[in-house]
């Protein structure tokens, strides 16, 4: 408590604080190993991981909560460049990439490290186009932005729509990840699992806004991490990769390779279909030598980097540093975050992929028998809720690689049972998958309550709130928002990596045009940002729904999930073309650009505005 | 004390070329590089497939690397041209 109110030295303190909270959260781990050797069951463990690191998450939330503006919406401004990257990495790397995306580069290959390279080198057009401008000129939300440098409540209330419409998609896959896990490791239905993992989310960042969201984030980035990292190292070195396997696991990749001719994956195809699984039949390190694998590569990179540079959640982060230049370090230190979990999900997958594979380790199961693959502990526990399925096509019962069946979103999860890791692993990677997917969807609720609350009550509805009606106004939003999310999030409807990779798509549809140019083309007016906002958003919706409902063909391979490159087409277009067309801005708007592109002096809006 | 126009427009220009350069570089490892994934993979590095190794991790490296030099070197430009915030 007393650390919160004595703010300076709050701040000061913040490493030892984190630092003393990691040492606890190891100690934990290691009596969690020891009750495994005494006995303890592998359900306990799984229930004590995730419930003893919600518990922290809600009593950091508490502490931090607040009643004042500044605090709610920017926390305060205070956050220094290298606790904000931590914040940023958790509040950036979701279910999606701490349950999905290994497991997409293990089925998928080659065409899914897109994800991999397009979710980190947004960050440079964040760094160079974005942050510090917008960390200069002062905002609390992204259509704040939008609303002041073009002016009228129309262009934010466009902004408005983009937001609510990207960042809900997002966070219902967040609540769903989150129901998953929470369902899994504490044994209740997912419809319940939902609704719990809701609680915790809004424990976190109801109270104190942004400056409880930080706090959190960054305890929740420490978690993840971790979580990530040991199992991969700990695999490697059993496997005799050494123990920084992200460097040496060049010849676990050479090694796929071969053993993948030798069991034809590629030329053996499934003899039938099974709902939301694949068969292990795609070549792992194989671009593919057509053009269009390139196109598609390509395209898909581009969606989630200027995805990336478009979404609210993250931008807004950057509005907590204590200045400019921080915000800019800050981006730095959040790409290298992210890169120490991202450079590792293709070792994990290709590790893991091995341990299937590989006829000289014990826990492979492509050439072993049927009858023996179906007696493993991990088949008949994932089989059984219906992640992966054997179908013995040839009735030789000998499991082939097109007749073994998963989905991807498990091989994180299933990972340290598969090496055969001591459940403690297991328990510590539901904790770290429920760590990101909360942290992301923290950020995305706030995002969204908050661009409601300020942008649409505050500063349309009713300019003459009091601060403590403005507060309330947020909080309530904040439970609606998160309520109506779990809500969608228990009738699942997409698988999470779809829905996510929808949200980069809806937001550099409609606002990456009109923030980048905002900035970088003083010319650049309102009935220009309005007619880029709607073209990109309307072009991007309606190619999303022709393509995804099957009522026309994709055009040049742009399948459903890189419909960003159709709205975005559309949204410059449009911007150039309706700004040339009409008057430039006035000189009051064109000054106030001038003003934020130099970090010397104060912020454009006032600190309270 | 007020900043003259010509400093603003010297701080702008500068800062204009080097966005164009790490734009540039970025392009290079976010497009180029992994468009020829196939053909690089018959190269190996550290034991690695070429292309795949790119896009596993060379151009992660590289971008955080050009994060962090980005960031010393508008730092550099800001206190040149006397934009830089007061400490």
């Amino acid at each position: 408590m007393s650390m919160f109110t004595m703010r300076g030295s709050f701040i000061d303190n913040l490493p030892k604080i984190y630092g003393l909270y990691t040492g606890g959260f190891i100690v934990f781990i290691g009596l969690m190993a020891v009750l495994e050797q005494l006995g303890l069951s592998a359900d306990t463990i799984g229930i004590l991981f995730v419930a003893f690191t919600i518990v922290i998450y809600a009593v950091i939330g508490w502490l931090s909560r607040t009643m004042q503006v500044d605090a709610y919406y920017v926390a305060g401004r205070q956050v220094p460049a290298v606790f904000n990257g931590m914040a940023t990495a958790a509040d950036w790397m979701s279910g999606a990439s701490f349950v999905a995306m290994a497991g997409g580069i293990y089925m998928g290959g080659h065409a899914y490290l897109a994800f991999v390279v397009g979710w980190t080198g947004g960050y440079v057009l964040v760094a160079v186009l974005m942050a510090p401008y917008l960390r200069k000129f002062g905002c609390y939300t992204v259509p704040d932005f939008i609303g002041t440098r073009y002016g009228g409540n129309f262009a934010r209330f466009c902004a408005v729509v983009v937001l609510v419409v990207a960042s809900f998609t997002y966070v219902t896959a967040q609540i769903n990840a989150t129901g998953t896990i929470a369902s899994r490791a504490l044994a209740v239905p997912f419809e319940v699992g939902v609704w719990f993992g809701l609680l915790g989310i809004v424990l976190c960042s109801m109270l104190g806004g942004m400056r409880a969201v930080t706090w959190t984030q960054v305890a929740q980035y420490i978690v993840l991490i971790i979580a990530y990292l040991v199992p991969v190292i700990w695999m490697s070195n059993k496997q005799g990769f050494g123990f920084i396997p992200q460097f040496e696991y060049g010849s676990a990749v050479a090694r796929l390779s071969e053993l993948e001719v030798l069991q034809k994956v590629g030329e053996l195809k499934p003899a039938q279909a099974v709902a939301g699984m694949s068969a292990l039949t795609v070549p792992f390190a194989n671009p593919g030598d057509s053009t269009l694998s390139a196109w598609r590569f390509a395209t898909l990179v581009a969606c989630m980097m200027l995805g990336t540079a478009s979404l609210p959640h993250i931008l807004m982060r950057y509005f907590t540093t204590p200045s400019v230049r921080a915000a800019r370090q800050s981006v730095a230190w959040s790409l290298f975050f992210i890169f120490l979990l991202y450079f590792t999900a293709p070792a994990l997958a290709t590790l893991s992929k091995l341990q299937v594979l590989d006829p000289t380790l014990a826990t492979s199961i492509i050439g072993k028998s049927i009858a023996d693959v179906n007696a493993l502990e991990w088949i008949q526990k994932w089989g059984n809720v219906g992640y992966l399925k054997i179908i013995d096509s040839n009735g030789d019962g000998i499991l082939q690689v097109n007749e073994f069946f998963m989905r991807g979103d498990i091989v994180v999860l299933a990972t340290p049972e598969i090496a055969g890791l001591p459940y403690v692993i297991s328990g510590l990677v539901a904790a770290g998958g429920m760590a990101a997917a909360m942290s992301t969807a923290d950020g995305l609720l706030l995002a969204i309550a908050n661009a409601l609350s300020h942008d649409l009550y505050y500063k349309m509805i009713d300019p003459k709130a009091e601060t403590a009606r403005r507060l309330i106004v947020a909080r309530v939003l904040l439970l609606v928002i998160g309520v109506a999310g779990a809500a969608v999030a228990s009738l699942r409807l997409t698988g999470i990596l779809g829905a996510v990779a929808w949200a980069f798509d809806f937001a550099c549809s409609g606002l990456f045009f009109p923030l980048v140019l905002g900035v970088w083309w003083k010319r650049a007016n309102r009935p220009g940002a309005i007619a880029g906002m709607i073209a990109g958003f309307v072009a991007g919706s309606w190619y999303l729904y022709m393509v995804y409902n099957g009522l026309m063909a994709p055009w040049l391979g742009i399948d459903h999930i890189r419909f960003g490159i159709i709205g975005m087409a559309a949204s410059l277009i449009a911007m150039v073309v309706v700004t040339l067309a009409t008057k430039e801005p006035d000189a009051e708007t064109q000054a106030m650009v001038d003003e934020i592109r130099i970090p010397k002096g104060d912020t454009y809006l006032s600190s309270t505005h | 004390m007020s900043i003259s126009a010509s400093d603003k427009e010297r701080h702008w220009a500068r800062t204009r070329s080097l966005m164009i350069v790490h734009l540039v570089i970025w392009f290079i490892f976010s497009f180029v590089v992994h468009w020829f994934a196939y053909n690089l993979n018959q190269f190996s590095f550290i034991h690695f497939p070429l292309g795949f190794y790119m896009a596993a991790q060379g151009s992660l490296i590289v971008f955080v690397v050009q994060l962090f030099v980005f960031v010393w070197q508008q730092d550099r430009i800001d206190r040149e041209c006397g934009m830089a915030e007061e400490e």
